[in-house]
């Protein structure tokens, strides 16, 4: 069981590091993609990374519906518990 | 329609010979050797773990994640070796913005970024895990793309894929595109990965030194006892433009390319001859209506293979006949830079005739029954030369011959 500040946390460090970014500009309300400067293109590496770090999958037509950060705190916790 | 005078306004490199202009001044005039033994190449089962060394540059500092995410080990270097050629050239971003520069780059092989694309595949089970920058690296244009898009050029976009001629044909075909008025400004060059596995394949026909006790004496152009070529890479890059575009602009000219020849040997995939070179070097010398006399110095293509270096050497004696110019491979320092050769070696040409010497063939102990015929230097020897002819063959039997002349 994962609580969902843990997946905030573990996942601002990660989204942080891969997109070259200061953490402390992550704030759960914020846009992902303005945020993190995303195109399409880097949407696909925000897909691989949560992969890589949770074991969860963005199915393609969901992405869509994660536009902030806390969007995908709770796709990401549903999907583990 | 008259031919259009084409002048060399910039260079920039970045090898195993130094990471500007300025190092690899430094280390042609002291006849340094880049090559070193890897064992890792032991390690994954290579019969020789010769090669040329490169440090990975950092682009951290100057190029964002989103720009480097698409370069694969070589655009890295030859975004290092472009923007040190523009600064030489005096071109900067407003330049580029406001006129149609152009990119013709060679470039023949992205490996390391397809194996990695291909073992996530199977790893994963889940192309989305690739990431984004897997097609961009992988694919052999991976170097015009990324370059045209970071430096925002505008003019002709278009990889040379010749493989070890790849170099020299871009800056052939760049002059070309130039004296026919097709473009006013081109930035060519060439450029080679280092890692390992591009060079497997390459490994296991034995087409490598295994003299691995001795590493700076491994690459031996044109010496008896050579016994095949030392992998290098790195990126070259020279900026062309038409005389008058020069002038305008108020650039430094620093020479003009005076021909380009170009043949195929229609022989083997492999084992090169002597008629296709020949072809190439005639049709260079045709085209820069030189007598032969006022060439002073050729920069051989001699990779350090029994064979190749043997029919390179009869076909300069045939073609110079009495005419004895130094002949040099820059090789016996670098390794075969293969698809940055044919552009690397025109800077290093151009170094040494700005600066009035000519760097030894390393390692030129004792000639064989061809090399004999040449005039090949050992120790480095100060000469002001005003012309010089530079080769580049490759693969399949493409070969490419450019000459350029000083601009004083």
């Amino acid at each position: 069981m994962i609580g969902k500040q843990e997946i905030a946390d573990r996942a601002n460090k990660a989204l942080a590091e891969e997109f070259e970014i200061e953490i402390s500009n992550i704030s759960s309300g914020a846009n992902i993609k303005e945020t993190l400067d995303l195109d399409s293109l880097g949407l696909v590496d925000m897909v691989a990374l949560v992969e890589t770090m949770f074991g969860v999958k963005i199915p393609a037509q969901e992405v869509t519906s994660i536009v902030t950060f806390e969007n995908l705190y709770d796709f990401i916790y549903k999907k583990l518990n | 329609m008259m031919k259009r005078k084409v002048v060399i306004t910039g260079m920039g490199i970045y090898s195993c010979l130094g990471k500007n202009l300025d190092e690899v001044l430094k280390s042609l005039y002291e006849a340094k050797s880049g090559i070193v033994f890897d064992p890792k190449r032991k390690e994954l089962g290579f019969r020789s773990g010769l090669t040329a060394y490169l440090e990975m540059p950092n682009l951290k500092s100057v190029l964002s994640r989103n720009q480097r995410v698409y370069m694969p080990e070589q655009c890295n270097y030859a975004y290092l070796a472009t923007d040190e050629a523009l600064k030489n050239a005096k071109i900067d971003a407003d330049y580029l913005h406001s006129n149609e520069v152009g990119l013709l780059y060679g470039n023949d092989s992205s490996a390391e970024a397809v194996m990695k694309s291909i073992d996530t595949m199977r790893e994963k089970k889940d192309t989305t895990m690739i990431g984004s920058g897997g097609i961009f690296q992988s694919m052999n244009s991976t170097v015009t793309m990324n370059l045209a898009c970071i430096f925002k050029l505008k003019g002709i976009n278009l990889t040379v894929s010749g493989a070890c001629a790849s170099g020299s044909h871009a800056i052939g075909l760049g002059y070309l595109l130039i004296q026919w008025g097709l473009q006013d400004c081109i930035v060519c060059g060439g450029a080679q990965e280092l890692n390992p596995y591009s060079v497997g394949s390459f490994d296991g026909i034995s087409a490598f030194s295994i003299r691995e006790n001795e590493p700076a004496k491994a690459s031996r152009p044109f010496d008896r006892d050579r016994d095949g070529l030392v992998p290098g890479g790195g990126a070259a890059t020279i900026v062309i433009e038409s005389y008058e575009s020069a002038i305008k602009r108020g650039a430094p000219i620093l020479a003009e390319i005076c021909g380009y020849g170009f043949s195929s040997n229609g022989d083997h995939i492999s084992v090169p001859n002597v008629d296709g070179p020949s072809r190439s070097l005639q049709m260079a010398i045709k085209d820069s209506g030189f007598d032969i006399r006022s060439i002073g110095y050729v920069n051989a293509h001699a990779t350090s293979t029994p064979v190749g270096d043997r029919n390179e050497a009869k076909a300069i004696a045939d073609v110079f006949g009495a005419h004895k110019p130094e002949v040099t491979s820059t090789k016996s320092m670098t390794g075969h830079e293969m698809w940055m050769a044919g552009a690397s070696e025109i800077i290093y040409s151009m170094l040494m005739m700005k600066n009035g010497f000519i760097a030894p063939n390393l390692n030129f102990e004792n000639p064989d029954e061809d090399s004999v015929k040449l005039n090949i230097p050992s120790r480095k020897i100060e000469k002001q030369f005003d012309v010089f002819l530079s080769n580049s063959f490759g693969f399949g039997g493409t070969n490419s011959t450019l000459v350029v002349k000083d601009f004083k």
